[in-house]
């Protein structure tokens, strides 16, 4: 994979295949969340109600661009574009199969946890360029959330990062080979779980938008496209977390018998599910409860974690 | 946390329930025969309108949908002239039925009504009579009521006795 050429056109392939799989979750969704609400779901345009994907897609590229007279205008469009550029970055790090990824950098995951925390920016400055009271309390919501769980997102990955020896994420997953590192970390598997929830402010976390306190958070002021690169750019992140999920713990395009990269594909929408579950299930907490959640209970857990691993990881060699 | 879990769990097994939807155009909601929907206007058993225009049930609608008015014909029996609806305004509250004297106005169950154009939602006295009887069949207000009109004369109703001449009552 040197050749420039090789490059783009993995380039084209993920972009294209991402930005597919985000318009399918959509549907994915909706189907899911109605199956678990005894409901049926969209069902009516074309097979399964499949063709809502284009539907929708159609829907928002024809809604009315708006932008509000109060609003900071430049850093209001910028916004939503940030979100859905640094997932998609993240992406290039992914190793989807042996040899099909874009960038296998030997800074992987550091590479990730940075794009990931870069996200907040669009949060903030979203909710910020709005000029909207309701708005503003989600992108402070969303900051202090992102903020507090990004710290022990990345503290949870280093037991990972012990056992493999490497921040390269291939050679995280052909580290996996005897066994997958969900059985090995398992509190690191949680804690990444639950910090990665909250990265993407999907439901049981999702307090910067909390529809049923702040309208719609930060993004209340967006319509047409630029709402729905927020849209997109969930998610994508969605995706990204389960993808990571699946590479850091359940050993990536590892598995017998099928294909490497349908065995990644497996495990990411394995995970993708999971996360529609919460969604399905769980209550969304206080934002006091959130963050005294993430700093006495889980900064305090994944530090361990870290000691034990690193004391286990010493005794051993 | 194990309740965590076990809502999620809970939430994942009503995967395979049965699904709440009825799929409406080709699975219905079985309707009563009391359901208010569209609004008729019914006719008596020999076929002539049972409205005698009295306003009762214009004055009963709370969205005062119902506009009308009332002629007589040569032999004096009292009918609409208009009688219209407007079912846009509507709420199928079912007061007119029961102001109704005459059992003229009637609810039917029947709610799929939608039009594309809103003045299509008015209805006027062709589109709301029926050539039905409707919920009291064999009913006919004239036969029970005491006035004269040309379908019974005075005191030949079901239950009447023939008029008494005032003049005539002597011990």
């Amino acid at each position: 994979m040197t050749e420039p050429y090789h490059y783009l056109l993995m380039i084209v392939l993920v972009l294209f295949t991402l930005t597919s799989v985000a318009a399918l979750l959509i549907w994915v969704e909706r189907r899911l969340l109605a199956l678990w609400q005894d409901r049926c779901g969209p069902n009516r345009a074309g097979p399964l109600g499949l063709f809502i994907v284009a539907a929708d897609t159609l829907k928002l590229f024809f809604k009315e661009d708006w932008i509000p007279p109060f609003a900071d205008k430049r850093i209001f469009v910028v916004a939503p574009a940030i979100v859905a550029a640094t997932v998609l970055l993240s992406f290039v790090v992914v190793p989807f199969a042996p040899n099909l990824l874009i960038a296998d950098l030997h800074i992987g995951l550091l590479f990730f946890l940075a794009m990931s925390s870069m996200g907040v920016y669009s949060i903030v400055l979203g909710g910020w360029a709005s000029n909207n009271k309701y708005s503003l309390l989600g992108a402070l919501r969303g900051a202090a959330q992102m903020i507090s769980y990004e710290v022990f997102m990345g503290l949870s990955l280093m037991g990972v990062v012990m056992l493999s020896g490497s921040f390269r994420l291939t050679d995280i997953v052909l580290a996996q080979q005897d066994y997958w590192f969900i059985f090995t970390q398992p509190l690191g598997f949680i804690i990444f779980l639950i910090a990665g929830v909250a990265e993407t402010h999907r439901l049981p976390f999702d307090i910067p938008e909390a529809e049923s306190e702040l309208v719609a958070g930060f993004h209340a002021e967006y319509s047409g496209m630029k709402f729905g690169m927020f849209f997109i750019g969930e998610y994508l992140g969605i995706t990204l977390i389960s993808a990571m999920l699946t590479t850091l713990f359940l050993g990536g395009w590892l598995g017998p018998v099928l294909p490497p990269i349908l065995w990644f594909i497996l495990k990411t929408s394995a995970f993708i599910v999971l996360f529609i579950l919460l969604r399905a299930s769980l209550p969304r907490p206080r934002y006091d409860q959130l963050l005294e959640y993430g700093w006495k209970i889980l900064l305090p857990l994944s530090l361990i974690n870290l000691l034990v691993t690193g004391a286990i990881s010493l005794l051993t060699s | 946390m194990f309740s965590l879990l076990r809502s999620m769990a809970i939430t994942f097994l009503h995967l395979f329930s049965k699904r709440e939807t009825i799929q409406y155009p080709e699975e219905r909601v079985p309707l009563h025969p009391r359901w208010r929907g569209r609004i008729v206007l019914t006719r008596d058993p020999d076929m002539g309108e049972r409205c005698v225009g009295c306003y009762l049930c214009a004055a009963a609608c709370p969205v005062d949908c119902i506009s009308l008015q009332a002629t007589e014909d040569e032999q004096g029996r009292r009918y609409p002239e208009f009688f219209r609806i407007n079912f846009s305004r509507c709420i199928f509250c079912g007061y007119c039925e029961e102001a109704c004297p005459t059992y003229a106005i009637q609810l039917l169950p029947d709610f799929e009504m939608a039009e594309y154009n809103r003045q299509n939602l008015v209805y006027e006295k062709e589109d709301l009579l029926i050539d039905s009887q409707g919920k009291y069949p064999g009913y006919n207000y004239y036969k029970v009521a005491g006035v004269d009109s040309g379908i019974k004369p005075k005191g030949g109703g079901t239950n009447e006795n023939p008029p008494v001449d005032i003049h005539q009552i002597l011990p």
